[in-house]
């Protein structure tokens, strides 16, 4: 764990300088976590979870949200980009498939809770199992044929996939074509809260699942599958010699990945009442995927951050209103160029990001 | 059903070719990046968006207000290419040296290279929609559709039983196979195009024969963004109009084009981008436009299912370009 890969010192560069060090401080507080009793580390993890629980408070929307109203800022987009960035993270960050389309599988999502519950009246829990099976089902159909692409054809079919998914929603009059569908019921009142137009509830509601999706995420990050995953990642021909069934392990992400993507789409679709294929664009997956990568594709706290700041800052600077997705863009540039590994990288990934895989004299891009 | 096929053969066969010249000259922009960089060049779509935005400018100068024929014509249909090829290549080139030449140099992964490229075309799209739109072309609503003057006359030159074929059709068909010889004789007879094949093939051993991979590569992305430039002013002088995010369908049309005529491979994507289009135009008589994109991301799928080297296989590396 403690094999901290440093390159060459390079350049006087002043920013080079800062970016290092950050690094190795956040290094050190990465080695004082990993030495951390139990005990100090629930303590954090129940501080987290408070909070997120008092966060939707006027304290904090004073300066985190002078322009919208913030608990439904926490909702959509900072919770949901949050949950799709942990989804898409299974996918991109631990088995290393590029896709492009993982939008498709929160419309599926949002399209089973609002068909479901419109057509035949169904409560929201009882949808939400359904809506993330199908998902789930939907991503083995992409994947079963797919996955047996080398990397970034894959980003170009699921890319395909996602705008296909968004077409028949649009060209579709079964299911409200380009107008959506509307009325979309709102889950039970429970626990006291109630679910109707605050977006309070939504948000505490989310901030569960959220909790669990973690939970998930790092008990299988952690398990014979997460290995398998890194092994993929690193080197899929290596993996399969070592007997790693690869074809199995990268369909399990694309599994899971949806799930988490169907799960999303499900709450989504239960607080907003309508849903149009609009919801669903290209640039969804894309800002997704622009998290994950941002935050450091593979560690999970990063991921969230990189979601975070993606959902939040665009709002916080409304003031600059129509250049908010042009600054967006060159950041991604900017960023590919100065940090591809992201702002809180794995580290196991940085390693391999910082191998010599490529010199002056190679033309390749990457191995 | 099949009266309707035989009915619409013609038309859609005549408009499936011309469609499809157009996905090949985008296509040959991605096929050449990919066969020397393994990269897929996603802003290549909005490189294509800048060929049409160049050619607009030059009619909007010269305050063009009539269809033109003789050699009106050809005079300002030949200023146009000259126009729209430099405006592509240019922002190809300039593409290639802010975004994926920093990430080239430090070796890093083709993840972040695509990351990169896709940062660099939401930003080309916006940039076009806010700022040089609304100011550099009078238009203050930059998301919407941009007309264009009628260029040349569109009745048709001459009918095939009930298809009639129109002069934008011909010429668009024509040119592009005459780009893409052109081409194929550049990558293939000149020097130059000795040295992009050798590059392909292998990039340390292109070097130690003293070939400036940097300079390849520069060349590669302008010749692929000239064409992409040719294929943005046949786009307009067929459909007259273009918006700020035209490119992002016809991109990844172009991007199956390439595929599915074997990518890195020339002739594979002239092939390609004829059959793309033809597929989807026939396609439509069945299942009506508005599937056409669902038709062409499902042949996408299949072929790369089935034969994901292409139908003529992947071949800029075997050297034969």
């Amino acid at each position: 764990m403690k094999t901290a890969v440093e390159k060459p010192a390079k350049s006087g560069n002043p920013l080079t300088g800062a970016r290092r060090g950050f690094g190795r401080a956040m290094d050190r507080v990465r080695d004082r976590w990993a030495d951390a009793p139990w005990w100090q580390r629930w303590t954090v993890y129940v501080l987290l979870i408070g909070l997120a629980l008092i966060l939707p408070s006027d304290f904090f929307a004073s300066f985190m949200s002078p322009h919208t109203h913030w608990p439904s800022l926490l909702f959509n987009p900072i919770g949901v980009y949050i949950l799709l960035a942990v989804g898409l993270n299974i996918v991109v960050g631990h088995a290393g498939l590029l896709d492009l389309g993982f939008v498709a599988f929160y419309a599926i999502g949002a399209y089973n809770m609002a068909l479901i519950g419109t057509k035949f009246g169904w409560n929201f829990w009882a949808i939400l199992p359904i809506g993330i099976l199908m998902t789930a089902v939907s991503g083995i159909i992409l994947g079963a044929p797919t996955l047996r692409l080398r990397g970034d054809y894959l980003a170009i079919v699921t890319l395909g996939f996602g705008e296909i998914v968004r077409i028949i929603a649009e060209n579709t009059d079964a299911i409200g074509a380009s107008r959506g569908i509307t009325n979309i019921p709102h889950p039970p009142n429970m626990f006291g809260l109630e679910f109707l137009l605050d977006p309070l509830p939504y948000y505490y509601l989310l901030v569960g699942v959220v909790v669990a999706v973690i939970i998930f995420a790092r008990r299988l990050e952690r398990s014979r599958v997460g290995r398998a995953w890194t092994a993929i990642r690193e080197d899929e021909d290596a993996a399969e010699i070592m007997g790693v069934p690869t074809f199995k392990f990268k369909l399990l992400a694309f599994f899971i990945g949806a799930m988490i993507g169907g799960l999303t789409g499900v709450v989504w679709a239960s607080k907003v009442i309508a849903i149009q294929p609009a919801n669903f664009p290209f640039i969804l997956s894309a800002t997704i995927l622009a998290a994950v990568v941002l935050g450091g594709s593979g560690n999970l706290p990063g991921v969230m951050v990189g979601a975070f700041l993606i959902a939040w800052l665009p709002e916080r600077f409304r003031g600059l209103a129509d250049y908010r997705i042009l600054a967006f863009g060159a950041a991604l540039v900017i960023m590919m160029a100065l940090r591809p590994e992201g702002l809180l990288p794995s580290r196991q990934r940085k390693a391999e990001l910082s191998e010599g895989s490529g010199t002056e004299a190679s033309a390749e891009v990457g191995k | 059903m099949l009266n309707d096929f035989i009915d619409q053969f013609g038309p859609s066969t005549v408009g499936g070719l011309a469609a499809g010249a157009i996905y090949a000259l985008i296509a040959l922009g991605y096929t050449m990046v990919y066969g020397v960089l393994r990269l897929i060049n996603f802003a290549h779509s909005e490189i294509f968006m800048i060929g049409t935005f160049s050619g607009l400018a030059v009619i909007m100068t010269l305050g063009v207000s009539e269809p033109q024929s003789g050699i009106a014509l050809i005079g300002l249909l030949l200023l146009l290419s000259v126009v729209a090829m430099v405006g592509s290549g240019a922002a190809a080139v300039a593409l290639e040296q802010i975004a994926y030449r920093p990430l080239r140099k430090k070796g890093s992964s083709r993840l972040a290279a695509l990351i990169s490229a896709i940062g660099a075309s939401i930003f080309l799209q916006e940039l076009f929609a806010i700022v040089v739109i609304p100011h550099l072309y009078d238009h203050p609503r930059g998301r919407d559709n941009i007309g264009t003057q009628q260029l040349l006359d569109k009745e048709p030159l001459f009918t095939l039983g009930n298809t009639d074929v129109r002069p934008d059709h011909l010429i668009v068909i024509v040119a592009s196979i005459a780009m893409m010889i052109a081409l194929d004789f550049f990558v293939n007879r000149s020097r130059i195009g000795r040295g992009i094949r050798a590059t392909a093939q292998n990039p340390e051993t292109a070097v130690l024969m003293g070939i400036n991979i940097d300079r390849i590569v520069r060349i590669t992305f302008f010749v692929g963004g000239c064409m992409a430039g040719i294929a943005g002013l046949l786009y307009l002088l067929q459909f007259e109009e273009t918006r700020y995010n035209i490119g992002f369908v016809l991109g990844i049309k172009a991007f199956t084009a390439a595929v599915l005529g074997g990518i890195g491979n020339l002739r594979g994507a002239l092939l390609g981008g004829l059959a793309l289009g033809l597929i989807e135009n026939w396609g439509a008589i069945f299942f009506g436009s508005a599937w056409k994109d669902v038709i062409a991301f499902t042949v996408l799928v299949v072929i790369l299912m089935f034969r994901p080297t292409g139908i003529l296989g992947e071949s800029l590396q075997v050297a034969r370009a």
